[in-house]
């Protein structure tokens, strides 16, 4: 059908599960010249710090880091919204050659003037770790002269991959801990942080409800609706929290060492992997009536949704899906609640999975599946349609390359408005699901017709 | 008139993007063309989710993917693999280069190591492969588009006339139209008899049908052999007279091979329209086809049945220059004036442009603010209390606030189906934009009413 090949230097982060010797490369710079699904380093940060309402956010370089970024993501505040602002030194070729270093002075002081935020991230981009700009230097003066919090974010997009810019996201939170000493013998009961949870289309609301009538305190939520001071106080929970593994479990790990905060990493993503998050804080209490509400809510939960998930499956059973996200953990899951709705995952992969994500999806896939790092736009495609996907889950640049060829598609990432943690979440996706791979519109697409041939009549 | 050229030290909700988005852009318009930016993965990214939320359609742009090695060391090497690479995958008829912030900053000679690709032993059969200089942080979007249409005209068109081709070409350089727009003109220019090489054409690439099989670069577009040709044509037709700071594809054209360039508000509006028109008559030796003059006649029609929902009312129109010039003269040539005329592009022409536009320029009071962000265009907009917004989506947060409806126009439109193909130009396209306004005002009054007429 298609006479896509695959680029020799990409032939090592492509396997079909059951047919290749395992060992995937991974972590590495994209190809030159291949068309990655990748972003950058800034991208990394900008995701991570996003959601903190009450911060300033500005971009220090020229235009097209702000602009792209501009309120993008449906990360819901319930209070302060200047996270949704864009704003950028926008530098000019003079700042260029001369340097952007009053430029970005000036924009600080200015914007802190005007909107009092209660802390400033200043991103680094591609040509300011060129020029040369002492950000860190800036930022150190603007934080004696203001008093809040301003705090440098190395995110230079040539300097790595969007994992790097998971990292200086990471270091940028922990600045937020200088000088805070917890007192331990003042920690509130039963409490956590959430890390890597980013409250797209109000996750976080549903995820803290069900905390809350478990009985378990959130200090913070890292970053989703996001307050600085909420954040500054994270080190008095007793349990890190982390959702998002590939962007947060680096500040858990540093949390871990400073303050002594053992973390757990969970999925609040499908009902096995949402009910095991919710059992294991339980568990880590160990409170008999903490355990006793968790289960009787996880059990009220499901029954809840159960009978529509259960009809939604029916429909569903057989067909086919390929996932592609960012990252590897949220794979894990999605592969998980497909099933649940009897779908077979038959691509699967991620743009910054790192060996260990891919041997654990290797062992919980069918065999036939294919398995794939940073894959390209075009080898996304010939998959696709060589393993003849009914739906394909991805983010909105995957999205024309399904609907192209008539195929599904459901939206994964952080630009998506509706919910799809949790148990409420998860009957979401359900009906997301079926009301793309069941819409009549297919039935009008060369490309499915010729599938459908083929299938003898498999599909309804 | 008022002119403000805001002077600050951040820009707050940006009314432009990054040139090299409007390279990638332009070079999208040409069949088999994939566009390279020569930079780190990001700019590519952001760049195609960006464009991919206004089309709706598959859109890959290579990059360098530059590294930290490549930063520092310099990022010959990494180009030319890329574009290696791109040649083995897809088969290009031409790849679109595009420079980016980072590269322009640590001085890449892109240039030279396009030449040194060509003369490597071995390699053969590249395509063509234009060059525009794209740093972001030296102009915008609309910069971008023109240099690289610039580029592609350099690069390629000669005057080599094609022997297959009786009747006469009209080169014409529409600029950022909608993928709509760029149809109709296909249209108007072969009801004159004529054959157009429109420059560029992404009507098909950017809004096409469905694929029976994967196509790695979308079918349409112009091609590498009309570019070629484009020397040779009877004229060129070139839209906006704004974005674009040296020689113009059109001038260069006219420069190189003698080929009259005409350059023209793009034609929204019956003045407007009628210029093109008459162009395109003169071009062709043939009347205008008696199809747009009935369409010209039901629009001055729908003119008077409309006017006194448009009389006296004010406008804030916002997006790239040659676009709100051109609304802009519309809007003055159906009552409406235009208080507010707002573009993040940074040019010396603006002013100009809307003085030629607009109709009694002078005894209007139209702020224009150059070099603007929504923070500007919404404090001119607290202040001016227009009656409607014309531009870009990402108004809607503006309109929101203030209370003043936003009419969709331009690029980028991420909140609703069919954004990227409004028809706004000839007769028919303003026949639809004029409805719009008139419609969007009736709707806005019914809204404000206590009462709510259903009848008006």
């Amino acid at each position: 059908m298609t006479d896509i090949s695959i680029l020799d230097e990409r032939k090592k982060q492509i396997f079909t599960k059951g047919n290749d010797d395992f060992e995937m490369k991974c972590e590495s710079q994209s190809v030159s010249g291949s068309v990655s699904q990748r972003a950058c380093v800034f991208c990394g940060s900008r995701v991570v710090l996003y959601p903190i309402a009450d911060a300033l956010h500005l971009v220090h370089g020229p235009i097209g880091c702000a602009a792209y970024t501009w309120d993008i993501r449906g990360a819901l505040s319930s209070g302060p919204q200047l996270h949704r602002l864009s704003f950028s030194t926008d530098l000019r070729e003079t700042n260029v050659i001369f340097g952007g270093e009053k430029k970005l002075y000036a924009a600080l002081t200015q914007l802190i003037e005007m909107y009092k935020p209660k802390a400033a991230f200043v991103y680094a981009t591609c040509i300011v770790g060129v020029i040369g700009d002492d950000v860190d230097s800036i930022c150190r003066k603007v934080t004696e002269e203001t008093g809040i919090p301003v705090i440098p974010v190395h995110s230079e997009g040539f300097k790595g991959t969007k994992k790097d810019g998971y990292a200086a996201a990471c270091q940028a939170l922990f600045t937020l801990f200088d000088n805070f000493s917890p007192n331990m013998d003042e920690k509130p009961k039963f409490a956590i942080n959430i890390l890597g949870e980013f409250n797209i289309g109000g996750e976080a609301w549903i995820i803290k409800e069900y905390y809350r009538r478990m009985g378990v305190n959130i200090i913070s939520v890292m970053t989703g609706d996001g307050r600085v001071d909420d954040i500054r106080n994270a080190p008095l929970a007793s349990l890190n929290v982390v959702q998002c593994s590939g962007s947060m479990t680096g500040l858990a790990k540093m949390m871990k060492e400073k303050f002594g905060i053992p973390y757990i990493q969970v999925s609040y993503f499908g009902v096995e992997d949402t009910a095991k998050a919710l059992y294991d804080v339980a568990e880590f209490f160990g409170d008999a009536e903490l355990l006793k509400n968790t289960s009787e809510m996880i059990k009220a939960e499901i029954a809840e949704i159960h009978p529509e998930v259960l009809s939604i499956r029916r429909q569903l059973e057989g067909r086919k899906a390929a996932v592609y996200v960012g990252g590897a953990f949220k794979a894990f899951s999605l592969l998980k609640a497909l099933k649940n709705i009897g779908m077979d995952v038959v691509v699967i992969g991620s743009q910054t999975g790192a060996k260990e994500d891919y041997k654990t999806l290797k062992e919980i896939c069918d065999p036939g599946t294919i398995i794939v790092d940073d894959a390209s736009s075009l080898e996304l495609a010939k998959f696709i349609i060589e393993k003849k996907a009914d739906l394909v889950i991805g983010g909105v640049k995957e999205r024309p390359i399904a609907y192209k060829m008539g195929i599904g598609f459901c939206d994964h990432n952080h630009e998506r408005k509706i919910p799809l943690a949790g148990f409420e979440g998860m009957l979401h996706f359900a009906r997301e699901v079926r009301n793309t791979v069941l819409s009549p519109v297919w039935k009008l697409f060369p490309a499915r017709n010729e599938v459908k041939k083929e299938s003898s009549g498999k599909a309804a | 008139m008022e002119t403000n050229i805001p002077n600050r030290d951040f820009t707050q909700n940006a009314c432009k993007l990054c040139a090299p988005l409007g390279a990638c852009l332009a070079y999208k318009g040409v069949k088999g063309a994939i566009p390279f930016l020569h930079g780190s993965q990001g700019c590519a990214t952001y760049i195609r989710r960006y464009l991919i939320s206004h089309f709706r359609e598959p859109l890959d742009i290579a990059a360098s993917n530059f590294s930290e090695a490549s930063t520092i060391f310099g990022g010959g090497e990494a180009l030319k693999t890329g574009l290696l690479n791109i040649v083995r995958q897809y088969s290009p008829e031409m790849i679109g280069v595009a420079s980016t912030c980072l590269s322009e900053t640590i001085g890449e000679d892109v240039p030279l190591a396009l030449r040194e690709l060509r003369i490597s032993k071995g390699i053969t059969g590249l395509p063509s492969m234009p060059f525009a200089s794209t740093p972001s942080y030296a102009g915008t979007h609309a910069d971008g588009f023109q240099a690289a249409v610039l580029s592609m005209v350099k690069t390629i068109a000669g005057a080599d006339k094609p022997e297959s081709i009786e009747q006469p070409v009209v080169n014409i350089l529409p600029g950022m139209l909608s993928t709509a727009d760029l149809r109709h003109l296909r249209e108007i220019s072969e009801d004159f008899g004529l054959k157009p090489v429109i420059l560029p054409d992404y009507s098909e690439t950017l809004d096409g049908g469905p694929w029976a099989e994967y196509q790695k670069l979308p079918s349409g577009g112009t091609s590498v052999e009309e570019i070629k040709c484009m020397g040779a044509s009877v004229m060129s037709v070139e839209f906006g007279k704004v974005s674009t700071s040296g020689l113009s594809a059109a001038e260069y054209l006219e420069k190189e091979f003698h080929v009259t360039a005409r350059k023209m508000e793009r034609p929204i509006g019956v003045k407007a329209t009628d210029l093109f028109m008459n162009e395109l008559s003169h071009a062709s030796g043939k009347p205008v086809p008696e199809k747009y003059e009935k369409e010209r006649a039901r629009l001055i029609d729908s003119y008077v049945d409309g006017h006194k929902y448009v009389a006296g009312k004010t406008a804030a129109v916002f997006g790239e220059a040659d676009m709100v010039t051109a609304i802009c003269g519309f809007l003055s040539e159906i009552g409406i004036t235009p208080v507010i005329a707002a573009s993040g592009d940074m040019s010396s022409r603006f002013v100009a442009a809307m003085k030629e536009a607009v109709s009694d320029f002078d005894e209007k009071d139209i702020r224009i603010i150059d070099s603007a962000d929504f923070r500007d265009i919404e404090e001119a907009v607290e202040e001016l209390s227009p009656d409607i917004l014309i531009g870009s989506s990402k108004g809607f947060a503006m309109s929101r606030k203030t209370g003043v409806p936003l009419l969709r126009a331009g690029m980028p439109i991420h909140d609703r189906m069919g954004g990227a193909r409004i028809l706004q130009i000839g007769y028919r396209g303003t026949q639809a934009f004029f409805d719009s306004i008139c419609n969007t005002l009736i709707e806005n009054m019914q809204e404000e009413s206590e009462i709510g007429y259903t009848y008006i």
